[in-house]
């Protein structure tokens, strides 16, 4: 028995050999290339000035005023937009799990906003808060001009976020609402469960798991915001997210040396938000189906 | 990007075909027969007066090159960007670049544009403004020959207001007015602010860097000048509520409206306001920039665009060649009558072509002959940003601690340190 489980686990780890390596070549080594680069100071402009500096650049990023406004700025939109997308992603979720009239269509339309290009649809949101081409100040009745104040564009870029993302919430909760078993429902029901009791004692506890996937698939995604930023207010008025502030070192100002250092610990706050998850939620991700 | 994975149907048949017609792109373009083509890299020219100059050009060529135009971005930045990332590995196939004025200093260092032989050189830039020669020319070499300039105004209501003679005038004149954006001025966080912020600095009588432009400069006393004005401007109620995003077409489409007196914006806002309101086009007065201080005229930076040749191209005789025809004196017409860039070439601000199509050509005639440059240093996009950043938004300026902000940031971005 035993030997035939390890024969098998050789034969799977084989089996994906192939897909490893190709993952390791592709995504390994240009992070390792970049924390090497990360070492250096080196301009693409003068690559014979290129100078071994060791962690020089990570104390210059670490010390500057600019990247920790910019991490702050990143862990706003990531709370604000993430929070109300596991809201709203909950609720359309119900929706098209309860919905018996054209399901089909109901999923398709609600997934609409996720099938758009984020350049796109934050293009949009920017003309259609804009104060002159706009519709949102005449739908409210106000003078806004919101991309100019600090907080009304966190609004804006968070609102289109939400408006963009939340159906790629709503389908992840989707798959987890389906693989709830409808008896453990039945039996509650029986037993004279209302219906929020049945969605906070029975169905929450059982879609922990897939909860927890969406949110930390949307928090590192959110993390590296970049196009709704670049788009709406290009940083300005303290709207900086860190992949903003990599993009200037690195394409703008074609600082190498500079912009990986940036890069590198861009990718250790992806790192810190994944480990935060898998301790804080103490949820065995791999685990779910197999006990 | 991890989870859109799980989105994509992986249909193995529509992979197959992008994998071919990935193949089959990257083999052809080099089973051209015929002449060698030269490729001209520049930004995408709306009217077609780049493309008349092109056809030109080529049948001059007379079968020996053929010109091709690879169109580059609007933006200026997103073109720089596009260009770096191809010149940076070599790119074969740049042949001539259209480089915006400020790229000079940075591209010659890199070696990515090639120098002219002097005798070219004399032949290339005779009759030019020299203003606009001197943008292409860096470490007392020529890197590219000017094609086409640009210098901002003042544009102003005839029937509203007078003419001012400084900028104190100006803005009192525009607040007289009590209307919300009756001055129109470029405030958002890009390389329009730093323009802005060199040209009143430039009029106080000061400037970024010192005369070789190797240190920082900032005089105390013009700084201190320009940093008040902006921020009176920032806080004055003429102010644009939209002040911190406002860019030039932004201004230019505000002044249509009506309600503005005065707007700082370049010559392409005249036809645009005779074809969207001609209204306010029939009041519309131009004049150079007034004085900061008394005493000292207005001075504003030159933009426009140079052709440079790419340093790794195959046909670098003929591009020098090619790029002169391009900047010729027919060609400087035509884009100066059909796209509205003015010319180069100074003694065409008298002909009759140009001036029907420039109302203000002796005023941008003067402005450009006494416009002066933006800091000539390879880190000019680093310095760029270092001011832009500090001086983002303008209503939070604080005169004394900005001051020192700023030679601070521009010491650092003469020496690539640290983030803007």
């Amino acid at each position: 028995m035993k030997a035939r489980g390890n024969a098998e686990r050789r034969l799977a780890w084989l089996l994906c050999a192939p897909a490893v390596t190709a993952m390791l070549l592709v995504t390994a080594y240009p992070i390792l290339y970049a924390f090497w680069l990360s070492l250096f100071r080196y301009d693409l402009r003068f690559p014979q000035h290129r100078q071994f500096v060791g962690l020089d650049n990570y104390v210059s990023v670490l010390s500057s005023e600019i990247w920790w406004k910019s991490v702050v700025n990143t862990l706003i939109i990531t709370a604000g937009s993430v929070a109300v997308e596991l809201v709203l992603g909950m609720l359309l979720a119900l929706l098209m799990f309860r919905a018996t009239l054209g399901r089909r269509t109901i999923r398709t339309v609600i997934l609409i906003p996720y099938g758009m290009i984020t350049v796109v649809s934050a293009l949009a949101w920017k003309f259609a808060f804009d104060p002159t081409t706009g519709f949102v100040n005449a739908l409210l009745n106000l003078d806004n001009a919101w991309l100019t104040e600090r907080w009304s564009a966190f609004f804006v870029i968070i609102f289109t976020e939400i408006w963009k993302t939340t159906p790629f919430m709503a389908l992840l909760l989707l798959a987890g609402l389906t693989l709830i078993p409808r008896d453990l429902i039945s039996a509650a029901r029986v037993d004279g469960a209302s219906a929020w009791q049945r969605f906070v004692h029975v169905t929450l506890p059982l879609m922990k798991p897939t909860i927890m996937v969406a949110l930390l698939f949307r928090t590192l995604d959110a993390f590296r915001i970049f196009d709704t930023v670049y788009v709406q207010t290009r940083g300005a008025g303290n709207t900086e997210t860190v992949s903003l502030v990599g993009y200037n070192v690195l394409i703008a100002r074609l600082n190498l040396g500079l912009g990986s250092a940036v890069s590198v610990l861009i990718f250790i706050g992806v790192l810190i938000i994944a480990l935060l998850f898998l301790k804080g939620f103490g949820t065995p991700l791999t685990r779910q189906q197999g006990e | 990007m991890r989870h859109r994975r799980l989105m994509i149907c992986a249909d193995p048949r529509w992979l197959q075909a992008i994998a071919l017609s990935l193949l089959l792109s990257a083999c052809s373009g080099r089973e051209e027969t015929g002449p060698p083509v030269l490729n001209w890299y520049v930004f995408d020219e709306k009217s077609g007066a780049f493309r008349d100059a092109v056809r030109q050009c080529t049948a001059r060529a007379d079968g020996r090159y053929r010109i091709r135009i690879t169109p580059l971005p609007a933006d200026a930045d997103q073109q720089r960007e596009q260009l770096v990332r191809r010149l940076a590995v070599r790119d074969r196939d740049i042949d001539i670049v259209g480089m915006d004025v400020i790229w000079t200093a940075e591209f010659a260092q890199a070696g990515w544009i090639l120098p002219w032989r002097e005798a070219q050189a004399a032949e290339a830039i005779m009759g030019m403004l020299p203003a606009a020669v001197k943008s292409a020319v860096y470490q007392g070499r020529l890197w590219a020959v000017p094609f086409t300039t640009n210098a901002q105004l003042l544009w102003y209501r005839k029937d509203k207001v007078d003419r001012p003679a400084t900028w104190d005038e100006l803005i009192d004149a525009a607040e007289a007015f009590d209307v919300p954006g009756a001055l129109q001025v470029q405030g958002q966080r890009y390389e329009g602010l730093t323009v802005f912020f060199i040209s009143l600095l430039a009029s106080a009588g000061g400037a970024v860097l010192d005369h070789d432009d190797t240190e920082v400069s900032l005089e105390p006393v013009p700084t201190r000048r320009a940093l008040e004005l902006l921020k009176r401007i920032g806080n004055s109620p003429a102010a644009d509520p939209a002040l911190s995003t406002a860019r030039e077409d932004q201004s230019r489409l505000a002044f249509e409206t009506g309600k503005p007196v005065f707007m700082v914006n370049y010559s392409y806002v005249w036809p645009s306001a005779r074809q969207n309101a001609p209204a306010v086009a029939g009041q519309m007065g131009w004049m150079r920039w007034p004085a900061v201080v008394e005493g000292l005229p207005g001075r504003v930076t030159i933009g426009g665009i140079n052709l440079g040749i790419g340093a790794y191209t195959r046909h670098a005789g003929m591009a020098f060649e090619a790029a002169r025809c391009l900047a010729s004196e027919p060609n400087q017409i035509n884009a100066a009558q059909k796209g509205g860039l003015p010319p180069t070439i100074e003694a065409l601000y008298r002909t009759p072509e140009v001036r029907a199509r420039f109302p203000m050509a002796d005023t941008l005639l003067a402005t450009l002959q006494d416009a002066m440059q933006r800091p000539r240093t390879p880190f000019y996009y680093d310095l760029s940003l270092a001011i832009s950043h500090t001086l983002h938004p303008l209503k939070d300026i604080d005169p004394d601690a900005d001051a020192v902000r700023l030679r601070e940031a521009v010491g650092r971005a003469l020496k690539s340190e640290g983030l803007f």
